[in-house]
C-alpha cells in the first residue's frame, strides 16, 4: 500500500517534471548522436559564468538571511503574541508572495526611480534592491513557517528558564530557538530556492549589467536557443538546489522528534507588552522591526500600485475598475479581466486539488519512519525529490513541455496543448508547498498511537482514518489556501502555455502593463489589486479552517 | 511522554472542513476539468476532415487579439474552428517552432518578427505558401523569394519623445540618432537592453544600419557617454523612467513604438503630449506562415488567407496597436493624426540579423555594460 502511495506522487512528478525537464538538458548534451559534454568546458571557460555563479549565490544567501532575520521577530508577533488586527495582519502578509513580478518591479521602481520617494537612496538597478524585492516576496514564507511552528511550542521550557534566572534574550537563544530550528531551516530552504530561482525581478530591479544562473538560462534559451549553455547551467542550479535541501534537511532532521507540541490553544499566548512594569525590550524589538518591515519593506510598494489604480486619464475615480469589466484601452485583452480572472480560479481549484492529493500522499509516505536503513533513505530522497521544482527554472520546465510532452509514454494524447496542462504546471509548483505543510503535523503524531492501533486490531486503512486523517486534516485548510495562492499568482511557467482566448490573472495583468496609455496601466494596476485581495480573501478564510495545524509553512 | 496532536477534531472542525470541501467540489464542477472536450485533440482533428471542415490551430504570442466577429465570421464562412496557442513572444516563439519541428504544435503560425525571419526560414519550419491575398506591399516585405513568410503587419520601434518637457524647459527637440550624442541632452533617454527586449534589440539594429558594422559600438559609446539609461524591457522604461503623460519618470525620450503616441492623447484634445521620432525607427514586420508537417496545411492557408485580408487588415491597428502590412486601408482617424507611419525606417535584411544577432548583442554588451 505504501507503494502505491508512493508510486501515484512519482508518477505524477516524472511526467511532468523530470521528463520534460531531462529531456531538454539531455537535448543540451547530445550532439550528432553522441554524448558531448564539451558545454561544461566551454561555459566554465567563460568568466561570465563565475560572475553570474557567485552573483546567484549571493542574492539568494543574502536574500534568505535577511528574510529569516526580519521574518522571525514577525512570526513571533503574529503568532505568539495577541493584539487587535492580528488576522488582517495575517492575511496582508502573503500578499507581495502572490503579485505578479512585473507589477512588483514596476512598483518599486517607481518607490526607487530617482524621482520616486527613496530615490535619494540610490538603489535603481542595484544588488539592494534585488535583495529587498526578494525579501518583499518572501518574508510571509519565513513568517508562516515559523510562526505557524512556534504557535504550538509549549513554553513552559523557556518559563522554566526564565525562573531559573536566565534573562528573556538568553532564553530565546538557548531554548527557543534551537526548539524552532527544524521550522527555520524549512522556512530558508524554500527562500533559498526561490531567491535562487527568481526571475522577473533580477531583470527588472537588477538593472541591465546584473545576471544570474536564472536570467542566463532564459536568455540562452529563449534568445539564442543555445541549449548547450543553458543545459551546463541547469545542472549548476540543480547542483545548488541539491547543496541547499541537504543542508536544510539534516537541520531538520536532527531536532526532529524532540519537540513538544500543544494544540495552540492550550499555548498560552501573550498580550503585547509595550508600556508600563511588564514592558519587554524583547517585544519591543519584535514591533519595532516588524513595523518597518511592513510599512517600508511591504506597505510602500503595494500602496503605490494600490493609490496609482484609482489614478485614471481623467483623474481620480473607480474608472479603471469599472474598466476590468471591458477588454482593455482600445481592446487590449480578448477577455475581460473578470472573465480572466474567473479562468484563474478555474484553474486554481483544479492545480489545488492535485496538488493537495499529490503533496498529501508524499507527505503520507514521507511521514513513516520505517525501520530498514535503505527504506529509510528512499523516504528522504522522496521527500527531497519534490522539492526541486522549486529550484528549476521555468523556462526549462515550459520549453522542456514542449520537446517531452507530445503523446509521452505511448500515450495518445498531446499533452502539450490540453488545457489541464496549465494546472497540471502550477500544481508542480505548489506541492512542495503541501508537502512542507502538512508532513511536520503528520511527523509529530507518536508512533506509539499507529502500534497501539494495530495491536488493538484495526487494520492499516483504519489506522489512517482514525489516526491520521483527524489530524492531517487540520493542517489541510492552510495547504489549499498555499495551493491554491500560488496557482493564483503563478507566471513562470503558465506564460508559456497560455491560450490567448483564456488567460489568467497575471498574463492579462502582464499585457496590460506592456501596452502604452493611462487606461492600460491603470486597469493593470486595478486588476493586481484584485488579485490581492482574491488571495488576501482566499488566505484568510483557510486561516481560520486551520484550527491548530503546525505547519512548517 | 512528548504531548503529541493527536487530539480528535471537534464537530465544529469537521462542519467547516466539510463546508470547504463541498464548495471546493461546485467550484471543481465548472473548473476546466470538464471542459477539455471542445479544445482537445486539435490538431488530430484537421487531419481526419481535410476538405475544409475541422480545426485549424494558430500558433502565437501572447498580443494576439482581433474582434470576436472578425474571428466569427472567418469560421462561419470556412467552417473551421480556430484555436490559438500562445507558448511565447519573440525570439521565445521561433525557439519552441524550431524544437518541435518534428511534431508542430499547430499548423499555422503568426507572429514571427524580422529579427527572428531567416532563423525560422533556416531551421526549416515553414512551408512556402504565396497567398492570393498577398498585394504589392506584402511582397515588398517579403523576407525570401520562395514565400516562406507573409507580412501581415508593421510595428516599427522608435524612440518616443516628451513634448511637453521639451516645451517646458525650451530645449530645442532632437530629431536625430546623432543628435542624442549632443551634450545638450544629457541624461534624457531611457532605452531597453536587447538581450531581454525585443524593442531593444531592434533599436540596436536601427543603429547598425544607421553607423554600419563598423561605427555602430562607437555611437553607443557615445550615447552612454551622454548618459544614456537602459532598463530590462518596455514596461519598465516606458511606466517608470518615461515622463510621459502616464509615467512619472524624468526622461523625455523613451523607446517605445511608433503607435504608442495616440494611446496618451487625453479625451478631445487636440495636441499629442509625446510622438514618435520618425528619424530614429526600425521597420519590425511581423509574418505568418505555414508550419512544415501540419495536420491541417489547408486550413493552415486560409488562415494565411484570412490574415491579409481587408478585413484583418483593418481590424489589426486597434487590437495589436501594430500597423497593416497592407498601407492601402485605412487607419484609425487618431492614428492617422498622432501615429503617423515613419516613411523611411531603417531596415536590415533578417538574414544579416540572424547572422550577427547573438555577436551585435554580445558586443553591445560590453560595450555599454562593460
Amino acid at each position: 500500500m505504501w507503494g502505491l502511495a508512493a508510486a501515484v506522487p512519482l508518477a505524477f512528478l516524472g511526467l511532468f517534471f523530470a521528463l520534460p525537464v531531462g529531456s531538454l538538458v539531455l537535448r543540451g548534451f547530445v550532439a550528432d548522436g553522441g554524448l558531448d559534454l564539451g558545454g561544461f568546458a566551454e561555459v566554465f571557460g567563460r568568466p561570465r559564468t563565475w560572475r553570474i555563479i557567485g552573483l546567484t549565490l549571493a542574492q539568494a544567501t543574502v536574500g534568505t538571511a535577511i528574510a529569516v532575520l526580519v521574518g522571525i521577530p514577525g512570526a513571533y508577533l503574529l503568532y505568539r503574541c495577541q493584539f487587535r488586527g492580528r488576522a488582517a495582519l495575517r492575511a496582508f502578509v502573503i500578499v507581495p508572495f502572490v503579485l505578479p513580478t512585473v507589477v512588483v518591479g514596476v512598483a518599486f521602481r517607481s518607490v526607487l526611480a530617482p524621482s520616486g520617494p527613496l530615490g535619494f537612496l540610490d538603489w535603481d538597478g542595484t544588488f539592494a534592491a534585488v535583495v529587498a524585492a526578494l525579501v518583499f516576496f518572501n518574508y510571509a514564507v519565513v513568517v508562516r513557517t515559523v510562526g505557524g511552528f512556534w504557535a504550538h511550542l509549549d513554553p513552559r521550557a523557556e518559563q522554566a528558564a526564565r525562573s531559573l534566572g536566565a534573562p528573556p534574550w538568553r532564553a530565546f537563544l538557548t531554548v527557543t530557538l534551537p526548539a524552532l530550528t527544524p521550522a527555520i531551516a524549512s522556512a530558508a530552504s524554500i527562500v533559498f530556492l526561490f531567491c535562487a530561482t527568481a526571475f522577473g525581478v533580477v531583470l527588472v530591479l537588477g538593472g541591465t549589467g546584473y545576471g544570474t544562473v536564472e536570467t542566463e538560462i532564459w536568455v540562452q534559451t529563449t534568445q539564442f536557443l543555445d541549449l548547450r549553455a543553458a543545459a551546463v547551467l541547469s545542472v549548476v542550479q540543480l547542483v545548488v538546489v541539491a547543496v541547499a535541501l541537504g543542508t536544510a534537511g539534516r537541520a531538520r532532521a536532527r531536532r526532529e522528534r524532540a519537540l513538544q507540541l500543544g494544540r495552540p490553544e492550550r499555548v498560552a499566548h501573550r498580550r503585547l507588552a509595550l508600556r508600563g512594569p511588564e514592558r519587554s525590550a524583547g517585544d519591543l524589538l519584535a514591533v519595532g522591526v516588524t513595523a518597518v518591515v511592513v510599512v517600508v519593506l511591504l506597505a510602500l510598494p503595494l500602496v503605490t500600485v494600490l493609490v496609482r489604480s484609482f489614478r485614471t486619464p481623467t483623474g481620480w475615480g473607480l474608472g479603471n475598475y469599472v474598466n476590468l469589466g471591458t477588454t482593455g484601452g482600445s481592446n487590449a485583452l480578448s477577455v475581460t479581466v473578470w472573465e480572466a480572472g474567473l479562468n484563474s480560479l478555474r484553474i486554481a481549484v483544479d492545480a489545488t486539488v492535485m496538488a493537495v492529493v499529490v503533496g498529501g500522499l508524499v507527505a503520507l509516505v514521507v511521514s513513516r519512519r520505517p525501520r530498514g536503513r535503505g527504506t529509510r533513505r528512499a523516504v528522504r530522497a522522496l521527500d527531497a525529490v519534490f522539492m526541486l521544482p522549486l529550484g528549476v527554472s521555468a523556462v526549462t520546465v515550459g520549453f522542456g513541455f514542449l520537446i517531452a510532452l507530445d503523446r509521452p509514454l505511448g500515450l495518445d494524447v498531446d499533452l502539450r496543448t490540453h488545457p489541464l496542462l496549465i494546472p497540471v504546471a502550477q500544481a508542480v509548483v505548489a506541492t512542495p508547498l503541501v508537502v512542507r505543510t502538512v508532513l511536520p503535523v503528520l511527523r509529530a503524531i507518536d508512533s506509539r498511537l499507529h502500534e497501539a492501533a494495530a495491536v488493538l486490531g484495526a487494520s492499516p486503512g483504519r489506522v489512517l482514518r482514525l489516526v491520521d486523517w483527524p489530524i492531517a486534516a487540520r493542517s489541510l485548510g492552510l495547504a489549499v489556501g498555499l495551493a491554491f495562492a500560488v496557482s493564483l499568482g503563478e507566471f513562470g511557467a503558465t506564460s508559456f502555455l497560455a491560450r490567448p482566448d483564456r488567460p489568467t490573472l497575471p498574463v492579462v495583468i502582464f499585457r496590460l502593463i506592456g501596452r502604452p496609455g493611462a487606461e492600460n496601466l491603470g486597469m493593470a494596476l486595478a486588476a493586481s489589486v484584485l488579485l490581492a485581495l482574491v488571495t488576501a480573501s482566499v488566505m484568510a478564510l483557510t486561516e481560520r479552517l486551520r484550527a491548530g495545524a503546525a505547519g512548517e509553512f | 511522554m512528548a504531548r503529541t496532536l493527536a487530539h480528535p477534531a471537534s464537530t465544529g472542525n469537521h462542519l467547516r472542513l466539510g463546508a470547504f470541501v463541498a464548495a471546493g467540489a461546485l467550484l471543481a464542477g465548472c473548473s476546466t476539468i470538464g471542459t477539455g472536450s471542445d479544445d482537445d485533440g486539435a490538431s488530430e482533428d484537421g487531419a481526419t476532415t481535410g476538405e475544409g471542415g475541422g480545426t485549424v490551430v494558430l500558433v502565437t504570442h501572447d498580443s494576439f487579439a482581433l474582434s470576436e466577429d472578425v474571428i466569427a465570421d472567418f469560421e462561419s464562412s470556412s467552417g473551421l474552428t480556430l484555436e490559438t496557442q500562445a507558448p511565447g513572444d519573440g525570439g521565445a516563439l521561433v525557439n519552441q517552432l524550431i524544437l518541435t519541428k518534428d511534431s508542430p504544435l499547430g499548423d499555422v503560425v503568426f507572429g514571427i518578427d524580422t529579427t527572428f525571419a531567416s532563423r525560422a526560414i533556416e531551421e526549416g519550419v515553414l512551408d512556402p505558401y504565396t497567398s492570393p491575398n498577398a498585394g504589392p506591399d506584402v511582397e515588398a516585405l517579403a523576407v525570401d523569394d520562395e514565400g516562406y513568410l507573409s507580412a501581415v503587419d508593421v510595428g516599427d520601434v522608435c524612440l518616443n519623445i516628451d513634448h511637453e518637457w521639451f516645451a517646458e524647459e525650451g530645449l530645442e527637440e532632437p530629431t536625430s540618432l546623432t543628435d542624442l550624442t549632443d551634450p545638450a541632452y544629457v541624461d534624457l533617454v531611457v532605452t531597453t537592453n536587447p538581450a531581454t527586449s525585443s524593442p531593444g534589440l531592434a533599436f540596436l539594429l536601427a543603429t547598425v544600419a544607421e553607423f554600419g558594422e563598423d561605427g555602430w559600438e562607437q555611437y553607443w559609446a557615445d550615447l552612454s557617454a551622454n548618459g544614456l539609461k537602459v532598463v530590462s524591457g518596455w514596461s519598465d522604461a516606458y511606466y517608470v523612467d518615461f515622463s510621459g503623460p502616464s509615467s512619472e519618470g524624468d526622461r523625455p525620450i523613451a523607446l517605445s513604438y511608433a503607435s504608442s503616441p495616440p494611446y496618451e492623447v487625453g479625451e478631445g484634445a487636440e495636441e499629442a503630449p509625446t510622438g514618435a521620432m520618425l528619424d530614429t525607427c526600425f521597420r519590425q514586420v511581423e509574418y505568418a506562415g505555414v508550419l512544415a508537417g501540419a495536420a491541417n496545411p489547408e486550413g493552415a492557408q486560409q488562415v494565411i488567407d484570412w490574415l491579409l485580408s481587408p478585413e484583418v487588415q483593418a481590424d489589426i491597428p486597434e487590437n495589436m496597436y501594430v500597423y497593416p502590412a497592407d498601407s492601402s486601408i485605412e487607419l484609425p482617424e487618431s492614428w492617422e493624426r498622432f501615429a503617423p507611419l515613419p516613411e523611411d525606417p531603417y531596415t536590415l535584411d533578417p538574414a544579416v540579423i540572424t547572422e550577427n544577432r547573438e555577436a551585435w548583442i554580445q558586443a553591445w554588451t560590453d560595450t555599454v555594460i562593460g
